[in-house]
């Protein structure tokens, strides 16, 4: 290479200077020893968190009310997820990437179908054995037209519900709505875990796929605010916490930091946009060698001369 | 004959990784005298650090996903697996900075800091599947509201946080696999370029 051509920041002189002794296998074993030392004693000083997993169940036991205003949002279509769009449904265009404009998981389309007034409520209830009111107010649904079921909807909407003497109640309601026992039989049956089975061996014995009940649970307000306590929401830095406390992914804190700041923190793209803007600058971490300017900067902020100070000191 | 050696697959491979990488340069016993900082250190350590990683993951991977919940011994080795992941992202994170701050790219040396952050990355997505596979409240919790972000890419369709069973399959085989080539290539790298020398710097 050419003296002319030379770029410090790019290129340099192999070392043709002195040598010292290295035993690479010992520096290795010691390390690993170490490391392995600092693990069990890490392990062993502070554990891990095993917060238990959730269940139907439980929520329905916890805040009955919450889990039935959340079932019905499933069947009347304006719970989160029937409106979430690709790629459980195409209900909504989703979130578009910055000033592109454009509808990423839309592109992509759905791959997941899932219809959350089947999925949630009535293909649960049907499983239910011996329950002939249930099979009355499933045929009525099954047999309304739209503008009844909306009617049906819009009353059971506009009642009270509250859960007295193990039982939940909407008041007023009009004797002949099926919503009423659609959701009173299906927060019974919540209540007995026969709901968890339903849509965990919904699809056969064997599974290892819980992407409907987790749905299910997420679109109720008692998930959150169990995270809530756990210090564990978007605004809370929630993404790189785990519960108690514990580092959790410390290294996600960058990817967190865009949900606290403004125009993120309140911006119906911001789960696309962080995306974007991390996927920028992790492209730019691999490419610092070839870009200019970049590559400059330990050349010109000299950080170096601290790392290499033996070797500028003349002690090596 | 022995043209005919020469020209075996085998024969040129051989060859080729002895020029390559030398057996002195594979393991040296002298390496230059400037490096001499405690910065160097968290390489190595950041490699012991993934060894621990992959033996604490074998150790809960014999008795499967859900042993670590019902025995103390299982949450021990839960717990050896979650410390030295910390440990392997403190010491890689400390590594990258020292790297970049001593430009170590420089002198064809910018496939080993290329596969070097790739690696970082791809450890980042496979910690992540380990959070969302753990079937407790975190995992409950973290995949419930990572599959917005990731949705909102596209990907969401394909790689689905939610399906417990894809994410457990990319946290223990695709994703390490991935992690433990690229740590490979990497360190074959720096054995083969060497560590990269200080900047010249003229005296005043």
């Amino acid at each position: 290479m050419s003296r002319r051509n030379f770029n410090p920041d790019r290129d340099v002189r192999e070392w043709t200077g002195a040598q010292r002794p290295y035993d690479i296998l010992k520096e290795g074993a010691i390390a690993l020893l170490v490391v392995a030392l600092l693990t069990a004693g890490l392990a062993l000083v502070f554990g891990s968190p095993d917060e238990k997993q959730v269940t139907i169940q439980q929520w329905s036991s916890a805040d009955p009310v919450d889990f039935a205003t959340t079932a019905y949002s499933e069947l009347a279509g304006t719970s989160g997820l029937a409106g979430y769009g690709a790629p459980y449904n195409n209900a909504s265009d989703g979130q578009f990437l910055g000033v592109t404009h454009l509808y990423l998981a839309k592109m992509v389309g759905v791959h997941i179908p899932i219809d959350p007034a089947q999925t949630f409520v009535l293909r649960p209830l049907a499983t239910l054995p011996d329950a002939a009111t249930v099979r009355f107010a499933l045929a009525t649904w099954k047999n309304a037209s739209d503008t009844e079921r909306q009617n049906w909807l819009n009353e059971y909407g506009k009642a009270t519900l509250s859960f007295t003497h193990g039982q939940l109640v909407a008041t007023p309601l009009s004797l002949s709505n099926p919503v009423d026992v659609l959701i009173a039989s299906e927060t019974a049956m919540a209540r007995s875990g026969a709901l968890d089975s339903a849509m965990v061996t919904g699809g056969g014995l064997y599974t290892t796929d819980y992407t409907n009940v987790l749905l299910f649970i997420a679109d109720g307000g008692w998930f959150a605010t169990l995270a809530d306590h756990q210090h564990l929401l978007g605004d809370q830095w929630g993404m790189m916490n785990e519960t108690g406390s514990y580092p959790g992914q410390a290294w996600l804190w960058l990817y967190t930091f865009w949900y606290q700041i403004h125009p993120f923190s309140t911006s119906g793209n911001a789960d696309v946009d962080a995306w974007g803007i991390m996927m920028l600058l992790t492209a730019g971490l691999i490419l610092v060698p070839y870009i200019p300017g970049l590559r400059s900067i330990p050349r010109r902020t000299k950080l170096y001369r601290v790392i290499w100070r033996d070797h500028y000191a003349g002690r090596v | 004959m022995s043209t005919t050696i020469d020209r075996q697959w085998t024969t040129r491979l051989r060859r080729r990784l002895v020029e390559q990488l030398p057996p002195d340069k594979a393991l040296p016993d002298t390496q230059p005298s400037y490096v001499s900082s405690w910065i160097y250190v968290f390489g190595v350590v950041s490699l012991s650090a993934l060894v621990m990683v992959i033996l604490t993951g074998f150790v809960l991977a014999i008795r499967g996903p859900q042993w670590w919940h019902q025995s103390s011994i299982g949450h021990y080795v839960n717990s050896l697996h979650l410390w030295s992941v910390e440990i392997f992202f403190f010491a890689m994170v400390i590594h990258l900075w020292g790297k970049f701050f001593m430009a170590a790219w420089r002198g064809n040396r910018s496939l080993t800091w290329v596969t070097g952050a790739v690696t970082f990355a791809t450890s980042i997505a496979t910690a992540f599947t380990g959070y969302v596979s753990q079937t407790n409240f975190d995992s409950q919790w973290i995949s419930t509201q990572a599959k917005d972000g990731i949705n909102a890419t596209g990907a969401g369709a394909f790689f689905n946080v939610l399906n417990t069973g894809q994410m457990l399959m990319w946290h223990i085989v695709l994703l390490p696999l991935a992690a433990v080539v690229l740590t490979a290539l990497h360190v074959v790298m720096v054995r083969r370029k060497g560590v990269v020398p200080p900047f010249e710097e003229v005296s005043k």
